[in-house]
């Protein structure tokens, strides 16, 4: 469920950035930010407010256990032979 | 002359951290390699930014605003906060785990692990070198270009140019000539990773990011006030019939190529410096910091260096013969920090930034070339850990040697930005192969194949096209294919191939899922 939402939420976020109704703008903000580049500014700042969040409520924390995990296998010997070409 | 012996001082520097960081150096390749896997998140975040943000960021970016306008950050600063936290995230702490409960240490190692193939990591190096060898050149170009312009005139006897068409004294006279400034950054990267292996490179990376975020806003700040503060400067730009354009996309950037530009940063998930610093980490919960971070990093970067680049457009107008855009941030430095010791500061700020990327990629060269290829070749107990460090010296002497010859030759026909787009491109054709590897138990030896050589052949058809071969009078500037960006049909190419043949041929063995899919 948390993934499903990440994917969605990415995606809405990918939409975003074609802001096609900046396309023509040159209004300055403050005076001195183009509209186009103040938008994408703050999408930077979005974007890292997303990340934040997925790091909090979905972090993968299986993975980072299966890495740490203790009983590892033998890694697979360099030059095995058992990869056959 | 304060503003050169201050770069000149920066140099000693670093000559000098590595010098400290080879005191630390346990002796071991593992340390030489992925610093014994010790690395914490401001470490992480800060050589895996500075090894991201390279002469492209701060020359190339400031360049190609000053040619295509404000839509430049949207092309590649916006979507790359949102694209490459998202790899670090999905591929990168996947790609951190194998790594570290199998040991491995490149890419190759793992390709050739998870697809069944020692072959794979045979073909799979070359065209990695092949890819890397853009980005360094990006790296050595833009450092010769932005020395010129900081230095001009302060050797008027030493490096003359002739005059201008019109007369006028020729703008870089005096300045220290690319094939110099090149060499003597490649010299010195070369330098402290020779001595200080990945730890250098680290080490460095973090203080030379911290040295640019500084520097850069410090020169924004200079030049903003020196054109008459901010407002003055971006009305200049509307006031401006040359460079009015550049506050907005219309004219400067179609739709599809700002749609388009999104698969370039999936162009992370491939480099293989970044795979080895990934592989540099502690825990998993130092990427944290990395993933959330980094859009903010590039914001902080980026935003100045595309403001700049569209006061340039005003401040400096069309460009003369004989000058480009990689040397438009060199000039405003030049032209408007009036203060020796800030351009100075600002100077060692940019060459920060391409020095923090040079030495992750000489490493990763070094490293891929001693494991990948000496080593399965002649078995890992044939050399001494000494000897396989030496190794990776001698193969990444090589390899900047010819980086350096090919910068001599294209410093004045490529431009920084776009040879930057075509090298990520290629990697981003790639990312199928990886994001298919740590994902999709059904992906295949042979699917691996059709990836790797189909993308090659495409990137090599149109990086011909796009940079090599003579342009009819009147083409595009840049190569777009149906108004899209090449790398759209690289990765459409590239994750046909894979799916299409892995679908077809035979499954790995129940074995290899086992072992890395948990």
């Amino acid at each position: 469920m948390k993934t499903a939402v990440v994917i969605v939420l990415f995606f809405v976020l990918a939409i975003l950035h074609q802001d096609t109704w900046n396309w023509s703008n040159k209004d300055l903000w403050f005076g001195f930010l183009p509209a186009g580049l103040g938008y994408h500014s703050a999408y930077s700042l979005v974007a890292a407010l997303f990340w934040y969040l997925v790091s909090k409520f979905a972090w993968p924390h299986k993975t980072e256990e299966w890495a740490e995990q203790e009983d590892v296998p033998a890694p697979v010997p360099a030059a095995s032979a058992r990869h056959r070409d | 002359m304060t503003t050169f012996f201050i770069l000149v001082g920066y140099l000693g520097l670093l000559i000098g951290l590595g010098l400290i960081s080879n005191r630390f150096f346990k002796g071991t390749s593992a340390d030489f390699f992925v610093v014994s896997r010790s690395v914490g998140s401001f470490l992480l975040l800060m050589s895996i930014f500075g090894t991201t943000m390279t002469g492209f960021a701060l020359v190339g970016s400031t360049g190609k605003a000053y040619s295509s306008g404000i839509g430049v950050y949207g092309l590649m600063a916006s979507w790359s906060g949102l694209i490459h936290s998202a790899v670090f995230f999905a591929v990168g702490i996947k790609l951190w785990a194998v790594g570290k409960r199998y040991g491995y240490v490149t890419q190759c190692e793992y390709f050739r692990d998870r697809f069944e193939s020692q072959r794979l990591g045979f073909l799979l190096f070359p065209i990695l070198v092949l890819l890397v060898i853009p980005y360094l050149l990006v790296g050595v170009i833009a450092a010769g270009k932005f020395i010129q312009p900081t230095t001009a005139g302060l050797f008027p006897d030493a490096f003359p140019m002739p005059d201008l068409p019109n007369g006028k004294p020729h703008p870089l006279t005096g300045g220290v000539p690319p094939w110099i400034g090149s060499g003597v950054i490649c010299l010195i990267v070369l330098f402290y990773v020779f001595f200080g292996g990945l730890r250098g490179a680290v080490w460095a990376n973090t203080f030379q990011t911290i040295v640019f975020m500084i520097t850069g806003l410090i020169a924004f700040v200079m030049i903003s006030k020196n054109l008459g503060g901010l407002k003055e400067a971006s009305q200049a730009v509307a006031e401006s019939e040359f460079a009015s354009q550049r506050l907005a996309r219309d004219g400067m950037i179609g739709k599809l190529q700002f749609l388009s530009y999104c698969f370039v940063p999936l162009s992370v998930g491939m480099f293989p410096h970044l795979f080895q610093h990934w592989l540099t980490a502690r825990s998993a919960k130092n990427f944290r910091l990395t993933v959330v971070a980094h859009p903010i990093f590039i914001m902080i970067v980026w935003l100045p260096c595309i403001l700049i680049g569209i006061w340039a457009a005003a401040y400096l107008g069309p460009l003369g013969p004989g000058q480009t855009a990689n040397s438009v941030l060199g000039r405003m430095v030049g032209q408007l920090v009036h203060s020796p010791v800030l351009s100075g500061l600002v100077g060692a700020g940019v060459l920060a930034a391409i020095m923090s990327s040079l030495d992750s990629q000489f490493m990763c060269l070094g490293t891929m070339f001693t494991n990948d290829i000496v080593i399965k070749k002649f078995g890992k107990d044939r050399f001494t850990d000494t000897q396989k460090i030496w190794i990776a010296r001698g193969f990444i002497l090589a390899v900047v040697a010819v980086t350096y010859g090919l910068s001599i030759y294209l410093k004045d026909s490529a431009h920084v930005f776009d040879l930057g787009v075509w090298c990520f491109s290629g990697f981003a054709a790639l990312f199928p192969l990886v994001f298919a590897a740590v994902y999709w138990k059904g992906v295949t030896k042979a699917g691996a194949y059709a990836c790797i050589l189909s993308t090659m052949v495409v990137w090599c058809v149109l990086f011909y096209r796009d940079i090599i071969a003579e342009k009819p009078p009147g083409a595009e500037e840049e190569l777009l294919i149906a108004g899209m960006m090449p790398v759209t049909i690289m990765i459409a190419v590239s994750a046909a191939s894979l799916i299409g043949v892995s679908l077809i041929s035979k499954k790995p063995s129940e074995a290899t899922i086992r072992k890395f899919f948990a």
